[in-house]
């Protein structure tokens, strides 16, 4: 036993599964950050966590925190020595309470002024006292929730009910509420006992003689072999969502993996409720056959061992049956609601207080998804598609599934729909439009969901924002961020090149006419853009685009995204060009001048254009403005590139032969102008001023 | 094991924990906690242990007795203990024991659950406990009652009689559980289940339910104003089991939905409030009492 082994553990009610890795990492990142400001060496640093504890293992701590020389501050140098160069009363003071002889002092410059210092020795402590400490570390860890129990005033997770804490063979002494720290840890609730921990680097040894696998990864590993053991045996093929094993993976201690059944005559109900079924009401996991079709059967995994297994089995399955006995029901139900019908229920949904209800909403979308489809350029044939799926788009939410699982919302809605005899097209739409649904989900891939979900986004967004509810901080309570990033994304992805502006011209005036806006439209057509560019900026920096593009091509707002985004890889791209850098350095030398002065209000006198350079970069520009926006209009970008690649010859003749800064005032404002003029036109691509070289 | 005698079962092993045995409250609610035993004797800091089954109604689940699962009334039977004492959760393991259900022989788990109930301006963390997958009861420390925090801090646990029946007799449909003998739950409460239902979504005079709400509402306002806390707080039970009727029968719009929950929860804050005030000016007279202590380990 002769370690210098650190171990934590604390004992705990179960903690929510979704807390106990986060809460496992701190405990290890507090402890490592404290080692380093106490300076306490050690070798490794392991962490562990269970739904009932949490505990870190530092291996071969040091004893004592490391010595440390420190430099001690005394007088200046003008009090420290006297006219003689002799030390003052005042210096001999100051060594001797450094415990210092006078000739180990020495001179130091600070600000402009020299003092005497002492090199000061500090000897470490013991980390056995500093480690009495630990108390704060560990009522400091940070939960989403917390609360309070008995008559303590600690909020915490959950009840605390014991501390192991051992160093080396020795228990550190602290108490948090009424429990005191020791050696005694518990093992799984119903298959282990309780049992003493002596020599640390056997903890897990001995948590596993106690039913409890300690590691969370090998206890990951075990569910994952235990499910790929029963999917080779019975010939299956069972995907493993990481989300669901680690929420599994942290609701047990010591893992067994089985299988049940369920009766065949509930595959007649759709998959995704079956799914549903199984995954989020009772952490299951679906089995397929190998073609990916779904069986009747599903993975559990039991806190426990195989013991008793088949009381454990047919309770299972007795609950997804009744579960699945109820959604067959809904399901049967449901298909006897008329869409129509159902939609008409939408005025008793709230959407949100000042906001009025689905069904107000519904209506609007009415309206505003067949004008989209007008502008995104969309078949006129399909605009009563888009007029039909809006109608429907939310009739499902009063249908009795999507009630009992509203992770399901939609997705009934195109299934009831087709069922009803709409077409395909309005069916996808009503499913699709809520698509991304998140971060890394797709688009509609119909051009009705497109829309659609287009619309729906931007009446929310812009609903919002009209009664002032803009997303602040953390404070973000209907999600508009990922709303705008999803309608950002459906505009990229069926590349839509429509400006921003536009679509929210419909939607501001949709909100005006029902009386909503609390806000002038100005306003919110503002804030609604600026919100817009932000998301951009994200969207570009997930694309891996330097920010300096980013900013470059972001400047000029609203801009159809799929351009925005073509310009900033376009130019990301360019990095690489070795001309590049003196292309971007040209044309900034125009925004350069041109910024200084703000008289872009005049027109270029061609009369005063005497030089000749001054006369070729006129016509460039003229060639310029005829061309440039025709390119970008047609997301030409390289093209459109090179039209600027073309002017650079004529800008560097032009600055080694002409003086824009001329004696004569009247030329001087005429080749200002000129500038400003040029540099707008540069502006449709990008401000290249933003562009950073690395010298 | 039939209903009857894990009825029998929970009152004495709780008993044996310390705790008063009570009869259900006599006024309609929708949950045990609306039970003054429970709401009301939660507040403040003199201990309290107390045991009872409670009779519930929810309108909206009432399913003309055709579910097999989903009732107007279920039963509830509800442990409070305050403090919570630190072997609440082995108390609990030992009483599943009790009913025949040895933990070793199952999977029995706490799944996060937290617990809020609006009316009540009450809230409360801990878990639904699973039994081979199956929810069996709510288990909450409360945090807030009546809008005061709570402290020291009650723990309450609710079985579900009809679940944990139903799994103890192996039955699927509920109105075939054994209540004793040859009486199955279906004799007794099939006939309510089925009337209930149909006056809820059918027959209900949503009118003379509107004046109700009201008159209760002012006579509950007018009790407190008296300082009479129990009196008041009845008519809050009232007015939340007659606006559960109109909700049920879809008689309150949704703009009005959020005011007739506020109004509730402001009685309820108001009889919070009253009520530590009084006991307070008793000083709180059962503070010496045992509270949260066991009789076994």
């Amino acid at each position: 036993m002769s370690n210098n082994n650190f171990l934590l553990e604390i004992g705990l009610e179960e903690m929510p599964a979704r807390f106990v890795t986060d809460a496992m990492n701190q405990l290890q990142n507090k402890l490592e950050e404290w080692m380093k400001e106490k300076r306490i060496s050690f070798q490794s640093i392991e962490a562990f966590s269970t739904p009932r504890r949490l505990a870190v293992r530092i291996n071969e701590l040091a004893e004592k925190q490391d010595d440390i020389t420190e430099e001690a501050k005394g007088p200046s140098k003008k009090i420290a020595l006297d006219d003689n160069g002799e030390w003052t009363k005042a210096a001999i003071g100051f060594a001797k309470g450094q415990d210092e002889d006078l000739n180990a002092l020495f001179f130091k410059e600070l600000k402009g002024t020299e003092y005497v210092f002492a090199n000061k020795d500090i000897k470490g402590k013991y980390t056995s006292e500093l480690l009495l400490e630990l108390e704060a570390i560990i009522t400091n860890l940070s939960f989403p929730k917390n609360m309070r129990w008995g008559s303590y005033s600690l909020k915490y997770v959950r009840p605390i009910h014991w501390i192991v804490a051992i160093f080396g063979d020795k228990v550190i002494p602290f108490h948090i509420t009424d429990v005191k720290s020791g050696r005694k840890t518990f093992g799984h609730r119903f298959l282990g006992t309780e049992v003493e921990i002596f020599d640390t680097n056997h903890y897990e040894e001995e948590l596993l003689n106690q039913y409890v696998i300690v590691n969370p990864h090998k206890r990951k590993e075990a569910i994952r072999q235990q499910i790929d053991e029963i999917a080779e045996k019975e010939n299956w093929s069972i995907p493993v969502d990481d989300g669901l094993l680690e929420e599994v993976n942290n609701l047990v201690e010591y893992p067994t993996a089985f299988y049940g059944s369920f009766d065949e005559e509930f595959l007649n109900i759709p998959d995704e409720v079956l799914i549903t079924s199984m995954r989020e009401h009772q952490r299951y996991f679906p089995v397929e056959d190998k073609s990916g079709k779904l069986l009747p059967y599903f993975i559990a995994v039991r806190n426990g061992n195989r013991e008793y297994l088949d009381n454990v089995k047919k309770g299972n399955e007795k609950v997804l049956r009744a579960r699945l006995s109820d959604a067959k029901f809904f399901y049967q139900e449901d298909q006897k609601l008329h869409p129509e019908e159902a939609a008409a229920k939408l005025d008793h949904i709230v959407f949100q207080e000042e906001l009025g209800t689905i069904g107000d909403k519904i209506r609007r979308l009415k309206k505003i998804a067949p004008a989209f489809g007008q502008i995104l350029g969309v078949e006129k044939n399909k605009h009563i598609d888009i007029e039909r799926a809006a109608v429907l788009s939310k009739f499902d939410l009063v249908t009795l599934m999507v009630d009992e699982f509203s992770e399901l919302q939609g997705i009934m809605g195109e299934k009831y729909a087709l069922m009803a005899g709409e077409n395909e097209n309005v069916a996808a739409a009503i499913k699709e439009h809520y698509q991304p649904r998140y971060a890394s989900d797709e688009a509609p891939s119909t051009i009705t969901g497109a829309v659609l979900g287009l619309a729906e986004k931007l009446d929310t967004i812009t609903a919002c924002f009209g009664i002032g509810m803009i997303p602040t901080g953390s404070q973000d309570p209907y999600g508009l961020r990922r709303q705008a990033a999803g309608a950002a994304q459906i505009l990229l992805e069926h590349d839509f090149s429509v400006r921003l502006e536009d679509l929210v011209n419909i939607t501001i005036e949709s909100l005006e006419n029902s009386g909503i806006l609390k806000r002038t439209s100005a306003e919110v057509k503002q804030d609604i853009l600026s919100f817009f560019g932000l998301r951009l900026k994200n969207i570009l920096s997930e694309r891996s685009i330097r920010y300096d593009i980013a900013d470059a091509v972001l400047e000029k707002t609203g801009e159809p995204v799929g351009l925005v985004v073509k310009k900033a890889e376009f130019l990301q791209t360019k990095l690489q060009d070795e001309n590049f850098k003196d292309t971007v350095e040209a044309l900034s030398r125009i925004t350069n001048i041109a910024k200084k002065e703000n008289n872009n209000e005049n027109n270029v006198n061609t009369n005063l254009l005497a030089e000749n350079q001054e006369k070729e970069l006129y016509e460039a520009y003229l060639r310029l403005r005829q061309e440039l926006p025709n390119q970008l209009a047609a997301a030409k970008v390289e093209e459109a590139f090179t039209l600027l690649e073309e002017i650079k010859p004529v800008i560097h003749h032009y600055f080694d032969h002409v003086m824009v800064m001329s004696e004569d005032e009247e030329i001087k404002e005429n080749r200002l102008t000129q500038m400003s003029k040029l540099s707008s036109e540069i502006h449709r691509f990008a401000n290249f001023q933003h562009i950073v070289f690395s010298s | 094991m039939n209903v009857q005698d894990m009825i029998l079962t929970l009152q004495n092993f709780w008993s044996r924990q310390n705790c008063l045995i009570m009869q259900a409250y006599d006024v309609e609610k929708g949950a045990g906690t609306m039970n003054p035993m429970t709401f009301l004797r939660s507040i403040g800091p003199e201990p309290w242990n107390v045991a009872y089954v409670e009779p519930s109604r929810r309108p909206a689940d009432g399913r003309y007795g055709e579910n097999p699962n989903r009732l107007y009334q279920h039963h509830q039977f509800q442990v409070i203990m305050k403090p919570s004492p630190s072997n609440i959760q082995e108390l609990y393991l030992k009483s599943l024991k009790e009913l025949g259900i040895d933990p070793a022989e199952h999977d029995i788990r706490f799944v996060e659950d937290n617990w809020e109930a609006p009316t009540l301006s009450a809230w409360g963390l801990g878990w639904e406990v699973w039994l081979d997958g199956m929810e069996i009861t709510q288990f909450t420390y409360f945090q807030q009652v009546g809008g005061i925090d709570a402290n020291p801090v009650a723990v309450e646990i609710t079985y579900g009689i009809e679940r944990l029946a139903s799994y103890i007799q192996d039955k699927e449909n509920v109105f075939d559980l054994i209540w004793v003998d040859d009486f199955t739950y279906g004799d007794v409460f099939h006939q309510p289940e089925y009337e209930h239902s149909k006056y809820t979504f059918e027959v209900a005079d949503h009118n003379m339910l509107f004046n109700e709400f009201n008159t209760y509402e002012k006579e509950a306002e007018r009790a407190i104003a008296e300082n009479l806390v129990f009196p008041a707080y009845d008519y809050v039970l009232k007015c939340s089991h007659v606006f559960n009727l109109l909700d049920a029968g879809g008689a309150i719009s949704v703009t009005e939905r959020t005011g007739y929950i506020g109004r509730v929860r402001n009685l309820a804050r108001k009889c919070a409030a009253a009520y530590y005030e009084e006991r307070e000016r008793l000083d709180f007279p059962m503070l010496s009492k045992k509270g949260g202590e066991t009789n076994e380990q």
